[in-house]
């Protein structure tokens, strides 16, 4: 009997120790995992693919076949030659539209929200919560509600069907996320520093200069990528506060691909949506990793 | 002249009152130290000071001069923070000469008075260096660089060593006290930490709830403690505070100390200050150092009193041995010899060098003499 069990010990320890129990967990795992890789990505190869096959081929074949010839014709129809509405110079004009209106409307609103941001946790005055509360409860205002009092607004600044006046709206409607994410971060700035800063001689806007914003990246990358994405993005707006030649990327590119005139060109259509999703694509690889990070930062404190 | 006036400070949050009304005058080359529990306003007072605190009532003056309504860069002190307040994005270098740099003081000049203050406290290798780039100690150095480099009338310090892990807390302070007296400089110090304000200071401010409790040197402070409060908080470990019932039969003065339900200990005093008779027959608290009660036989024949007590608890240090001693149901921490053969449970004979007790009224709490 003791000779029985010695021997299937023996065989235990005999067998490699992979053949003794399989382990499905990371089969399970990198499975679904490439599953889900797989749902995301599709859109997006079916987009490239399209996009680069002449036109008859989209016609002809199934929309997810291999090109049978490359070709980057709708890249460049789509950038300087495609309809957007009656006028066919492509989508260049709307894509540098796009570009100012986010570029000043991303630098003023993080700015402003800087600013408040410190004066809120810095400078505190009688009512700075209350202030704050109002600020934050404009981050959930929905964008509907102000449409008509906005075109009002514009209308009587002068502003109206410009592109100053989307980066006015743009700057208004930031500035509540932008105050929030400033003002949490400099929440856990230790005040000792810039009680030292005083000390040495800085007032108000010194200390803000050369303590606070050389210290401030990670939040930086943080709101200039969130409000990159949503001012780039927003489609609303620009469709309520533009025509014509100001409208911004999205407005142009809704007006490319809703065209009723003549045969559809998918592949430019979805060269047109390529260029206009490439610029927050660009952000995100650049600040993406400050992003994960900025996010995190000051949760921990305060 | 005095060179720091504080002058009947007061400071209101709304209704509560945080300091009630502070009055000390520091000399030019004093070394004040404002010691007290979390709580008790001595780091609000020493911001009001600073100017980075606004003041309810009263005057602080800096040289002669009012300096209630002067910015904090205006009233010619400089100050060194609990957290060393660097600034992160700046070298060692930026950091020390960000002052300078804020009154447009001429570049070579700043270089040149960087260069000083680095050597003088050993920090001329780490100038390029950023904050994050050094460990505690040396942040601590770069911190009274900052400081030092200003020559302020006076150095404002809010506990600066409290971050420091204990052995390099002990170097810095001694290097603190150097540095004092080779400047002879006027500095104001916040510490809760009651052995930093002994060893550093050539005065003592003991505070609590917004009051002064005592203004006075180290050995006054130790050896006359004005309430029970300053005589528990300064020493460690405590001074033994022991109520008693004042007795006299005869010319023998004694003290009955005890509590319900045990045999009252019975100390027998030598002769006794007018002031300490008049509670004859009545309450009072004795307060005993515990270096006051000792071993059978070292304390000085004449003004030593005898007494049997029970040992509950020995704390070796090294240098002596703490025992905790019970004396008519009370504790009593004594300070016997380092080798000494006494053990938990042991009854044993000790000296008590009456000369170094002080006298407290029990209502009051203050000391009578």
């Amino acid at each position: 009997m003791t000779g029985a069990k010695t021997t299937s010990m023996a065989q235990y320890w005999d067998t490699p120790p992979a053949a003794r129990r399989i382990r499905w967990a990371p089969f399970v795992i990198y499975g679904l995992l490439g599953f889900f890789a797989l749902v995301y990505l599709l859109p997006l190869a079916v987009m490239l693919l399209t996009s680069v096959k002449p036109l008859t081929e989209i016609y002809s074949g199934s929309i997810i076949s291999w090109p049978q010839q490359w070709t980057i014709d709708p890249w460049v129809r789509a950038w300087g030659s495609t309809c957007v509405g009656l006028s066919c110079n492509g989508i260049k004009g709307y894509f540098w539209n796009s570009t100012k209106m986010t570029v000043f409307a991303v630098i003023i609103s993080t700015a402003i929200g800087m600013l408040n941001g410190y004066v809120l946790t810095k400078w505190r005055f009688k009512g700075a919560n209350v202030l704050f509360g109002l600020i934050l409860f404009g981050c959930f205002i929905p964008f509907q509600i102000v449409l008509i009092p906005m075109a009002t607004l514009l209308g009587k600044m002068g502003m109206a069907s410009s592109t100053p006046g989307l980066v006015f709206v743009h700057v208004v409607y930031g500035l509540c996320f932008t105050t929030l994410y400033f003002r949490n971060y400099y929440m856990a700035f230790p005040d000792e520093l810039i009680k030292a800063a005083m000390i040495d001689g800085a007032r108000f806007f010194s200390i803000f200069l050369r303590i606070l914003v050389p210290n401030s990246l990670p939040i930086v990358v943080v709101t200039v990528i969130w409000q990159f994405t949503n001012i780039w993005n927003d489609f609303l707006f620009g469709a309520s506060f533009s025509t014509g030649e100001s409208a911004p990327m999205t407005v142009a590119l809704n007006n490319v691909v809703n065209t009723s005139t003549g045969e559809r060109e998918y592949n430019v259509h979805m060269a047109a949506a390529m260029i206009a999703a490439l610029p927050t694509l660009l952000v995100y690889i650049v600040g993406g990793r400050y992003f994960v990070r900025g996010l995190m930062a000051g949760s921990v404190k305060g | 002249m005095a060179s720091l006036e504080i002058v009947n400070i007061k400071k209101r949050f709304g209704d509560v009152e945080i300091l009630k009304g502070i009055d000390i005058a520091v000399e030019a080359g004093e070394f004040l130290v404002l010691v007290g529990p979390s709580g008790c306003g001595k780091s609000t007072l020493l911001n009001m000071i600073a100017g980075l605190d606004t003041v309810s009532e009263g005057e602080i003056r800096i040289g002669g001069k009012t300096v209630n309504a002067l910015h904090p860069s205006e009233r010619d002190i400089a100050m060194v923070f609990q957290s060393y307040a660097l600034y992160p994005n700046m070298s060692v270098e930026g950091n020390i000469a960000f002052g300078m740099r804020m009154r447009k003081v001429p570049k070579e000049e700043r270089e040149r008075a960087v260069q000083e203050v680095a050597k003088t406290l050993q920090i001329d290798h780490l100038l390029q260096r950023r904050p994050a780039q050094l460990s505690g100690g040396q942040r601590q150095r770069v911190a009274m660089g900052r400081a030092l480099v200003r020559k302020p009338r006076i150095f404002l310090f809010d506990e600066p060593l409290s971050n420091l892990d204990a052995q390099l807390r002990v170097d810095m302070r001694t290097e603190i006290k150097k540095l004092h007296q080779r400047l002879g400089a006027t500095i104001v110090y916040v510490t809760h930490d009651q052995i930093e304000a002994m060893t550093l200071a050539t005065r003592i401010a003991v505070m609590r709830n917004g009051e002064l409790q005592q203004l006075g040197t180290p050995a006054e402070i130790y050896s006359k403690p004005s309430n029970t409060f300053v005589a528990g908080f300064m020493g460690s470990p405590r001074m033994n505070l022991l109520p008693g019932l004042l007795r006299v039969e005869g010319n023998d003065w004694r003290l009955e100390i005890g509590i319900e339900g045990t045999p009252a200990a019975r100390l027998p005093l030598g002769a006794l200050p007018e002031a300490v008779r008049a509670y004859s027959g009545k309450e009072i608290i004795a307060g005993l150092r515990p270096e006051a009660v000792t071993d059978h036989g070292e304390a000085d024949g004449a003004t030593r009193a005898v007494v049997d007590a029970v040992v509950e608890v020995t704390e070796p240090t090294g240098p002596d041995t703490l025992a905790v001693l019970e004396l008519g149901g009370r504790e009593v921490t004594a300070r016997l010899r380092p080798d000494t053969a006494l053990k938990p449970g042991d009854h044993g004979r000790f000296a008590i060098d009456l000369a170094k007790m002080v006298w407290f009224d029990p209502a009051t709490g203050a000391r009578v003499v």
